[in-house]
């Protein structure tokens, strides 16, 4: 019979061309604000590297006051001080660890016409790349002399790849940044996390950094930090190494953790050398070391903007405002066909038949307003990618992938199936001599 | 065999409430061809709508092949419709979007016939309406008469026990409708029961037996001012 219904759903739809394009039109247009705004939240919420985003850890420790705990003690601090990250740095209890933080540069051109100019950069270790797994495109990460010696070796990003060298395989050339003079040793392949979860600091969605070096050579020549800066308590005096034996936290630290037994382990480690700080008169508060990996990373740092829930919620009202015109247009192509189901109930139709009937006439509708609801989306997705041009992240949030596009259909055949519910109950209830005397 | 026993059928609204059937009693035996006449309002359409199955009762006991209706649920009633009685409407009630083809599988379909059966079914019953050769057309290309010819093709498809024919030729001209009588004649002829409504006298005399119905009962015998108004 489901065939049989098929054809009749599509005789229906072909006999009410004008209603039946208003109802796919409703659907469409609800499910295409709809799923433009969801496809944003989709997106900035989305897991950056699913393959290994449970192994991936950042390290959370309790350093803060006692008297005024972080976040009012719902989670320890969001980074670690500079002593922590360097003790937990040399102990190399993880399979891989690094200690990073945003410090940008100005790129000294070797030509002496052309102004210098800034990029952003990364002081990290080399454990970031594999860790991430970042791809490259020229030659590799630097190795664990590099970090050891404080070497001047840095890897670029593609796009700077382009700016200076024309897209060339720059390994072994040099760029001069701040008065030091780097040695290229990789150059990234396209990488362009939807998150930018190493670092959620500041904006999670802008792009990655254009250049990466060692945070051995960035401590040594005292690169500043882009990113937060926090203190519990102001530093023992003002100079550089004050600040950096202070309170104060402003490094990301992250762990490979590649198993429930070497988290154990970890934590274990980590316990121990809170245990071991407390002694010395630091962590005041009671132990709270934590791993989030970087789904539960995401969720503690809000990647997903609040406002977004709110337009979503919106636009979910909007859907319902369109579902309930397809509910009163299916009405009354219900209304105008009481002959027809009074015949067929006449000839043996049950009600669960004509139930049927309706509701995959109904289904049809609804993919048919999945499938324009998809160009719609498409349309929200440009209009507001258009309209936020001048932020390069935007173009990585309005990108509607498979699920969303899976999504789009399967919410509209559900909104058509729901929307079809009263109508076809209504149809069912017409009586089978109500309409047939008619002349 | 059809036996409906003190059968009643009020119409409620919240003011009036109309006895369509008072008291109804009829039984018709296998094979009989029975004509139903009355005039307007008389209940004959009521009386036809719920041996069809069309229309419940409001009280009484009804009999279809010994089977008591009056307890069936829906899909057991649509079954009954379905596999034991054939529909004639005045108004040939063929769906305009479906061929002549379609129109007559629709009952088949609520079957679960599979489709080389309902085809031969379907190619059968429209040869012995003589529209063997129209199958692909729609209803609007054909003529009245010819609409009519669908509708019992449609109800004979089912082979059913019963046929049930409402004014069957109230919307054609009296070639047209002898025609159709002709064919339900020789339909009752191969032990179909038949059932007529009509409010035609002429017509109601080529059934072997006539029922008149007034104020929704049973009467002995067709009034006075019904003969009158037939001529």
């Amino acid at each position: 019979m489901f065939r049989y219904y098929l054809k009749l759903g599509a005789l229906s739809i072909r006999a009410n061309p004008a209603l039946s394009a208003l109802m796919v039109a409703a659907i469409a247009i609800g499910i295409g604000a709809c799923m433009t705004i969801f496809t944003i939240q989709h997106m900035m919420g989305s897991n950056p590297i699913p393959h290994k985003s449970e192994q991936l850890r950042h390290v959370q420790m309790d350093s803060w006051s006692d008297a005024n705990p972080y976040n009012g003690g719902a989670n320890p601090p969001i980074q670690l001080t500079y002593t922590d990250a360097r003790n937990l740095l040399a102990a190399e209890q993880a399979v891989r660890q690094i200690a990073t933080f945003k410090s940008g540069r100005i790129v000294e051109p070797e030509d002496p016409d052309e102004l210098p100019y800034t990029i952003s950069g990364r002081a990290t270790s080399k454990d970031f790349f594999a860790m991430f797994d970042v791809p490259f495109k020229y030659g590799s990460a630097w190795d664990a002399a590099a970090d050891l010696s404080e070497e001047f070796v840095a890897v670029i990003s593609e796009p700077l790849n382009e700016r200076m060298f024309g897209g060339e395989d720059s390994t072994g050339k040099r760029v001069t940044m701040n008065g030091d003079t780097f040695r290229i040793v990789g150059v990234l392949d396209t990488w362009s996390p939807v998150v930018k979860f190493y670092d959620l600091n500041n904006n999670a969605h802008e792009p990655v950094e254009d250049i990466f070096f060692p945070f051995s050579t960035a401590m040594a020549n005292e690169y500043g930090n882009d990113g937060n800066t926090n203190c519990w308590k102001p530093p023992e005096g003002g100079d550089r190494a004050a600040f950096l034996n202070s309170e104060c936290i402003w490094i990301q630290f992250w762990v490979e953790i590649p198993n429930q037994a070497a988290e154990t382990e970890y934590m274990n480690y980590l316990d121990a050398y809170v245990e071991q700080q407390k002694e010395l008169g630091r962590f005041p508060r009671p132990l709270d070391n934590r791993l989030p990996d970087v789904e539960e990373w995401m969720i503690l740092n809000e990647v997903v903007d609040d406002d977004v829930s709110v337009l979503l919620g919106l636009a979910v009202l909007f859907l319902i405002v369109c579902l309930l015109n397809t509910i009163g247009l299916l009405l009354a192509k219900v209304m105008r066909r009481t002959k027809d189901i009074s015949l067929r109930r006449a000839l043996g139709a049950s009600k669960a038949s004509l139930f049927g009937q309706y509701i995959i006439e109904a289904g049809m509708i609804g993919v048919a307003g999945g499938l324009l609801g998809i160009g719609t989306t498409w349309l929200g997705l440009l209009g507001i990618r258009n309209l936020f041009n001048r932020f390069d992240f935007v173009e990585k949030l309005t990108v509607m992938d498979w699920q969303m596009t899976a999504l789009a259909i399967a919410l509209a055949v559900v909104s058509a199936l729901a929307a079809a519910l009263y109508p076809t109950w209504r149809a069912c209830q017409v009586t089978p001599a109500s309409q047939l005397r008619i002349q | 065999m059809l036996k409906m026993t003190d059968v009643s059928k009020i119409y409620r609204t919240d003011t009036v409430e109309t006895h369509a059937l008072r008291e109804f009693s009829l039984t018709v035996d296998e094979g009989e061809f029975v004509s139903v006449t009355g005039p307007s309002g008389s209940g004959k359409t009521t009386f036809l709508n719920i041996a069809g199955l069309l229309e419940e009762m409001t009280s009484g006991t009804y009999e279809l092949d010994g089977r008591d209706i009056s307890k069936l649920n829906d899909r057991e009633r649509s079954r009954v419709r379905n596999e034991k009685i054939g529909f004639i409407f005045q108004s040939f009630n063929l769906i305009p979007e479906l061929n002549i083809f379609d129109n007559v599988d629709v009952p088949l379909r609520y079957r679960g016939l599979n489709a080389a059966e309902r085809k031969r079914r379907i190619e059968e019953s429209l040869d012995m309406v003589g529209l063997a050769s129209r199958l692909k057309h729609q209803p609007a290309q054909l003529s009245g008469g010819q609409q009519q010819r669908v509708a019992i093709a449609r109800a004979l498809a089912g082979e059913p026990r019963f046929l049930l024919a409402d004014e069957p030729t109230g919307n054609l001209d009296t070639h047209m409708a002898d025609s159709v009588l002709d064919l339900l004649s020789e339909i009752n002829s191969n032990g179909v029961t038949i059932i007529m409504v009509t409010h035609e006298l002429t017509l109601a005399d080529r059934a072997k037996r006539n029922i008149f119905v007034r104020d929704g009962q049973v009467t002995d015998a067709a009034p006075e001012f019904l003969r009158a108004a037939n001529g």
